[in-house]
């Protein structure tokens, strides 16, 4: 971690927070969707001037799931491996801009599409439901963009190993590279089924598709495009918070395995999200299942590291008694309150995450709104809070700005109001989804169904959560536009953990590619040859498309 | 390959042990009880005559259509008790198939039957809803099911 740079060189800086605004345009747009979507369901709202309610929830999905997320990401990366390995060349930083202005118009053709009402298919756009070709050509680009800039990382990187034979690399450089390699190979999913069937059929190339081979690839990306979310928490959580709360981190080799884990274990899981459909052995089914349990092993590594950390640095500090050390955290400091409330929240989401991915639990749950709040556990809070906290100095340190006072009371506020709508909003969505209640769709009683009748109440618990965790989106997006543009200029530090004293020396184990690429591939042709075949083989006559709404 | 703290190895002996319980709960109850079942179209009888089956003492088949935005038939007696073996299928897009307060819930796919056996011990309406989204109508996509006294 020493040998890097201390702050991140100015172009650089700027290709992050293009990126970065992006994101935050994302926000402010899907969060807007997502307000409309809960009064909606409440059934005391319509959408004005025949607005339909699925072409809103495409645009949450599209641009909350999708958008934002991609955006940060990638904004974020190009900053920390900027700043741990040092400036980029002119080179690689020309092929990030390419990859930010791919993934910007793909994004903008794609709205365009959806907007006009041409593309109600969600963001998962199942088949044989058919949206305007240019949907799904506006989405090709955003994902050749990432690979364009995931290529650039890797550049990076390899310029730093040969600059530095026989070292490990910078922690944060590491993280980077292996999480745009997951990246990439569970997006080559998407992209066939996108390039192969989607693209051709909707030209009307070919007449028909095969859905279950369209349903499994996009699931075979689905998957892992959660972890793709999550690892940039993780890094952050890992390398930066230790750092941000004056403490070292716990072990550098421990952060590296939970990383490979991810790596190998994220990918070959994607029948999870089809368990209860036809066409899969259920055999087949079950391998991933077991799969998809490993995944869990590097998160409960993280859940101690963090708060061996946490522990660690209290007791530096002079705590006693069990739980002394977590009064001594700086819990007015937005940039480590926000994140970690969202690793709190990760604990019953975790747990929610393991019901889902359980068979027979999952048959209860399955399509319901009850995987709606799982997924605003995850996302909506776990992850994004850590993209707000880092948001908080990252914007600052690439604008040559510093945090005031009042903003950060501000940025702990929203943390606050975010804590408190999600709680409504999730809590409510869980309890309706056990009842029943369905995901992703706009408000019904089904023909005064009296069960029906029991979901309203959540569901106006559930508009009121996301009306309190829109006043959140207008406080991160008052925050975010003073640090951008109006904040007092100055020196924020980009925060770069070290590791404490007593922790083992890294190994290069980690780095060895070869190795870990070549498991994860092993392991998902394991998963997935067979039932692939098996898909294809017996596969009933492919679907004409559909429009129907 | 690395060392770990003690306490490390303990959490994660624990950890990772419930999930491999876990799992061996899951294995059981997917293999040994059945609890899935899913067949391809070609495994099943065909849908000429959508609706409630005898097929033996307190055993029956419901054969159901899914289309946008229906299910056919749109409302099922079932005698109280009664074990059935539930086939849905499509004729457009995918659909969901769940009934509300049981187990019974499917991904309907084109091509393919969906398959589920369910006991239904308990009097009273039930209500049969599309969990996926299909299209502008996908809210209104329902049924009923009313179990009544044998």
């Amino acid at each position: 971690m020493m040998n890097g740079t201390w702050k991140v060189d100015a172009r650089d800086g700027k290709l992050a927070m293009a990126h970065i605004y992006v994101a935050f345009v994302a926000l402010a747009l899907g969060g807007l969707a997502g307000l409309l979507q809960v009064l909606v369901r409440s059934g005391k709202f319509e959408l004005p001037a025949g607005i339909s309610y699925y072409t809103i929830l495409t645009t949450h999905g599209v641009l909350l799931g999708l958008v934002l997320t991609t955006f940060f990401i990638i904004g974020f990366q190009f900053a920390a491996i900027s700043r741990t390995a040092g400036t980029l060349s002119d080179r690689i930083r020309f092929w990030g801009w390419v990859g930010f202005w791919l993934m910007t118009i793909g994004t903008a053709i794609t709205a365009f599409y959806i907007l006009i009402g041409e593309a109600s298919v969600l963001y998962t756009f199942y088949a044989p439901l058919q949206a305007h070709a240019g949907f799904y050509i506006g989405l090709t680009l955003v994902v050749v963009g990432s690979w364009i800039s995931g290529f650039a990382t890797f550049a990076h990187y390899a310029k730093w190993k040969k600059a530095h034979p026989g070292q490990v690399s910078p922690l944060l450089t590491f993280m980077s590279v292996v999480n745009m390699i997951l990246w990439l190979i569970c997006s080559l999913g998407v992209a066939a089924t996108v390039l192969f069937q989607f693209i051709p059929w909707s030209l009307g190339y070919v007449d028909r598709i095969n859905v279950l081979v369209s349903r499994t690839l996009f699931w075979y990306f689905g998957h892992p495009l959660v972890y793709f979310w999550l690892l940039p928490a993780y890094m952050i959580w890992y390398a930066i918070i230790p750092k941000i709360i004056g403490g070292k981190m716990f072990s550098d080799s421990l952060a590296r395995m939970s990383f490979i884990l991810f790596l190998i274990f994220s990918i070959p899981v994607g029948f999870h999200h089809q368990l209860v459909e036809p066409g899969i052995d259920p055999a087949w089914k079950y391998l991933q299942v077991v799969l998809t349990f490993m995944v869990v092993i590097p998160s409960l590594m993280t859940a101690f590291s963090m708060f061996a950390t946490f522990e660690m640095y209290g007791r530096s500090k002079g705590a006693t008694g069990l739980f002394g050390w977590l009064r001594k955290l700086p819990w007015g400091d937005a940039r480590f309150f926000a994140p970690f409330i969202g690793m709190l929240f990760f604990i019953p989401a975790g747990a929610g995450g393991l019901v889902n991915a359980s068979h027979q639990l999952n048959q209860v749950v399955h399509n319901t709104i009850w995987v709606t709040g799982h997924f605003h556990l995850t996302l909506a809070t776990t992850v994004v809070l850590t993209f707000f906290g880092a948001a908080y100095w990252l914007i600052p340190h690439l604008t040559g700005r510093v945090m005031t006072k009042a903003m950060n009371r501000l940025a702990i506020i929203q943390t606050i109001v975010w804590s408190i709508g999600m709680i409504f909003m999730s809590s409510a969505m869980h309890f309706a989804g056990l009842l029943g209640a369905p995901r992703r769709s706009a408000f019904s009683t089904y023909g005064d169904a009296p069960q029906a009748l029991e979901w309203i109440p959540y569901q106006i618990a559930q508009a009121v959560g996301g009306t309190i965790l829109f006043i959140g989106i207008i406080l991160v997006l008052i925050i975010v536009t003073n640090l951008a543009f109006f904040a007092p200029k100055g020196e924020t530090e980009f925060p770069v953990a070290e590791v404490a004293e007593q922790a083992e020396r890294t190994p290069l184990v980690f780095e060895n590619w070869t190795l870990w690429i070549g498991i994860a591939v092993v392991l998902i042709l394991i998963a997935y040859t067979v039932p692939f075949i098996d898909m294809i083989q017996n596969a009933p006559p492919g679907s004409k498309g559909f429009k129907l709404w | 390959m690395m060392h770990m703290h003690k306490y490390e190895k303990i959490w994660l002996f624990f950890g990772i042990g419930s999930l491999f319980v876990f799992l061996a709960v899951l294995g059981v109850g997917a293999f040994a009880q059945g609890t899935q079942g899913i067949k391809k179209v070609d495994e099943t009888p065909p849908f000429n005559q959508p609706g409630l089956v005898k097929k033996g003492d307190n055993e029956y088949e419901l054969n159901m259509i899914s289309t946008a935005f229906a299910y056919i038939p749109n409302e099922v007696e079932i005698p109280k008790g009664a074990k059935v073996t539930i086939n849905v299928t499509t004729k457009d897009v995918i659909h969901g198939f769940q009934i509300a307060g049981t187990n019974v819930n499917m991904m309907v796919e084109p091509g393919y039957v969906s398959s589920y056996t369910q006991t239904f011990d308990k009097v009273g309406e039930y209500v049969i809803l599309c969990n996926e989204y299909c299209g502008a109508g996908h809210h209104l996509m329902t049924a009923k099911v009313k179990v009544v006294e044998q």
